[in-house]
């Protein structure tokens, strides 16, 4: 019996295929894509950002279903998701934890990726797509956040959009095109709606499959940045490589296991994080006449912040505000330029000198810094310690192409350790 | 000629005359998407003048109105206060407001038409926060050399209470003077002025 359940399944995958390039696919990135066997705990989150841009997908779907993108009912139609809607606090809660664990796990992917190297030859384009998915994922959540009209939604909206009036000449020209109001407005909400739920959605899941694609063109990078290519055995596959599936799908499963339940745990017990993931101004309906005592943005965004407040001096002709804006900018695109700063001759952490660790530790604690800094009122004391951080965070790229040089590496061994 | 060879010559000028229509012709499809970011009619209507009434806010007092969706402040200020902003201005960026937004009736330390009254879009011009109205010189927040004036909490600029930048500050010019008129003694109205050109 169960044998001829089998058999017409078989049937039905090869009638598929006959048509569809089923198991080409399955084989070239799952059944028979060879991952490096020395992966460790850093390569968790690759996966895990998927697990979570899934679920944003979904609760977004049906946050969609009750929520109204109008001024005058966006606000209370989330307290009504929140109270009345049969579970709805719970997809609510799902879709703003989520929205923070899609920066944890993606920030940790992206120290994985300095950290080993994964930047450097051949993966240039794959982190330049990388990197294209971490602005696109900023705006995403920038957009966002002003659907709830909340207080913080208003005015976290209203920075942003007038950091490109500090554009010379068509900056207040520009941000009245991006509001298409005076102030943030009816307007602007139903643009970012539109943005939130249909644009940047496409955007992302176009970028993801870019993404995957490249990396399985170029191959993962591992822990000690061999070339697992380098090493085949007589079928062609490399020795030190084993199959996606069964072998990391498997391994992946717990650490899925291992997300939903801290998210779970997050959902649960601490939904607002302690105002950190849902910021308590932000449970105070928009008013476009009074802005709050303390604005700072969600917790993601505060290194970025934290840099454009640094910026209180005018130099080179230039208003302050003007170079708060482009060291901001600076901030973000510096990622992209790693692949061609880093002159070092191996790729992993393990085989680099002193010189470089120091160096990357630096920017972590600098990068962690800024972003605290980011959500408290600024004092003159801080202002002087933000603009420290700055000037090491922008150091680390400036000088890597002498640092990496100059560092002494160690030799790197021919197999995966 | 013969028939079976290939002029590459006219097949290049033939492809990128067609890229170069499509081009075109794609960049014109896109006027009405870019065109329609543009604040609508009705956005436009909504951003008409309002009107205040100013006998009723006592000396020291600041009354807000709304003007283009964004706060204006009326606000009537004491002698006292009128006589420090001709004091300290060496605190101040801007203090002949030569790098501002306001119109020319308003280019004096006072910034108004009325030197008691001063309208203000209270809007700071850094990044568009609503700085909070801290009147008191006696403010222990703001410190020592505290006038009075304005303090935005969203990046810490400080201003006069004639909306003048102090120096040092993210915020790069003074704050806004909206373009505005006496219609009688007692009304204003906001969003047009007597002057040519504002």
């Amino acid at each position: 019996m169960k044998s001829v359940v089998v058999k017409n399944l078989v049937r039905l995958r090869d009638w598929v295929d006959d048509r569809f390039p089923l198991m080409q696919l399955w084989n070239e990135h799952v059944g028979q894509y060879y991952a490096p066997k020395n992966l460790n705990f850093w390569y968790y989150f690759g996966v895990l950002s998927l697990v979570v841009l899934v679920i944003q997908i979904l609760t977004g779907i049906w946050l969609v279903m009750n929520y109204k993108p109008d001024a005058n009912f966006a606000f209370a139609s989330v307290e009504y998701i929140m109270r009345d809607v049969d579970w709805g606090w719970l997809i609510r809660y799902m879709h703003s934890t989520g929205s923070s664990f899609f920066f944890i796990v993606i920030y940790l992917h992206m120290f994985r990726g300095i950290m080993y190297g994964s930047y450097q030859k051949p993966r240039e384009l794959l982190w330049i797509l990388g990197m294209c998915l971490y602005l696109a994922l900023m705006a995403e959540a920038f957009f966002g956040y002003l659907l709830p009209w909340g207080q913080m939604s208003y005015w976290g909206a209203q920075v942003i959009i007038s950091l490109f009036g500090a554009i010379p000449f068509v900056g207040e020209t520009l941000s009245l095109w991006i509001r298409g109001d005076y102030v943030v407005s009816d307007i602007t909400l139903n643009r970012f709606f539109a943005f939130h739920v249909i644009a940047l959605p496409f955007a992302i899941a176009g970028l993801v499959v870019l993404h995957i694609l490249a990396l399985h063109h170029v191959g993962s990078n591992n822990p000690d940045g061999i070339d697992i290519k380098d090493n085949k055995n007589a079928e062609g596959n490399p020795v030190d490589g084993i199959r996606f599936h069964p072998y990391y799908t498997t391994k992946d499963a717990p650490a899925v296991v291992a997300l939903l339940i801290l998210m779970a745990a997050v959902i649960f017990f601490a939904p607002e994080m302690g105002g950190y993931f849902l910021e308590h101004n932000n449970f105070i309906p928009a008013d476009s006449l009074k802005t709050p005592e303390h604005i700072a943005p969600v917790w993601y965004f505060t290194p970025f912040y934290s840099i454009l407040r640094a910026n209180t001096v005018n130099f080179f002709m230039v208003p302050a505000k003007l170079w708060g804006v482009i060291f901001m900018g600076l901030g973000t695109i510096s990622f992209f330029l790693l692949p061609w700063l880093d002159k070092g001759r191996v790729r992993s952490i393990r085989y680099r000198g002193w010189i470089y660790k120091t160096a990357l530790g630096l920017f972590v604690v600098a990068f962690l810094i800024l972003g605290y800094l980011g959500l408290l009122p600024p004092t003159p004391m801080r202002t002087a310690l933000a603009q420290v951080c700055t000037v090491v965070y922008f150091l680390f790229f400036l000088l890597m192409p002498f640092y990496t040089k100059w560092d002494k590496t160690k030799p790197v061994p021919e197999r995966v350790t | 000629m013969s028939s079976d060879s290939i002029d590459m010559g006219r097949r290049q000028f033939l492809t990128g005359t067609a890229t170069v229509l499509g081009g075109v012709g794609a960049s014109v499809a896109a006027i009405p998407f870019v065109s329609s970011f543009q604040p609508s009619a009705r956005a436009k209507a909504l951003g008409a003048p309002v009107e205040a009434n100013i006998d009723q806010i006592e000396p020291g007092q600041r009354v807000t109105y709304k003007w283009r969706g964004k706060p204006v402040w009326i606000i009537r200020r004491t002698e006292e206060q009128l006589k420090a902003l001709e004091e300290s201005t060496d605190v101040l960026a801007d203090p002949e407001s030569t790098m501002s937004t306001q119109p020319v009736f308003a280019e004096n330390s006072w910034r108004s038409l009325n030197r008691e009254y001063l309208v203000l879009v209270g809007i700071c011009t850094h990044l568009g926060c609503s700085p909070s109205f801290r009147p008191l010189s006696s403010d222990e927040i703001m410190g020592a050399d505290w006038q009075g004036g304005f303090y935005c909490p969203c990046h810490g600029s400080k201003f006069d209470l004639s909306g003048r930048v102090y120096a040092g500050v993210p915020a790069p010019t003074n704050m806004e003077v909206p373009p505005h008129k006496y219609l009688t003694d007692t009304r204003i109205l906001i969003g047009e002025s007597e002057e040519a050109g504002s």
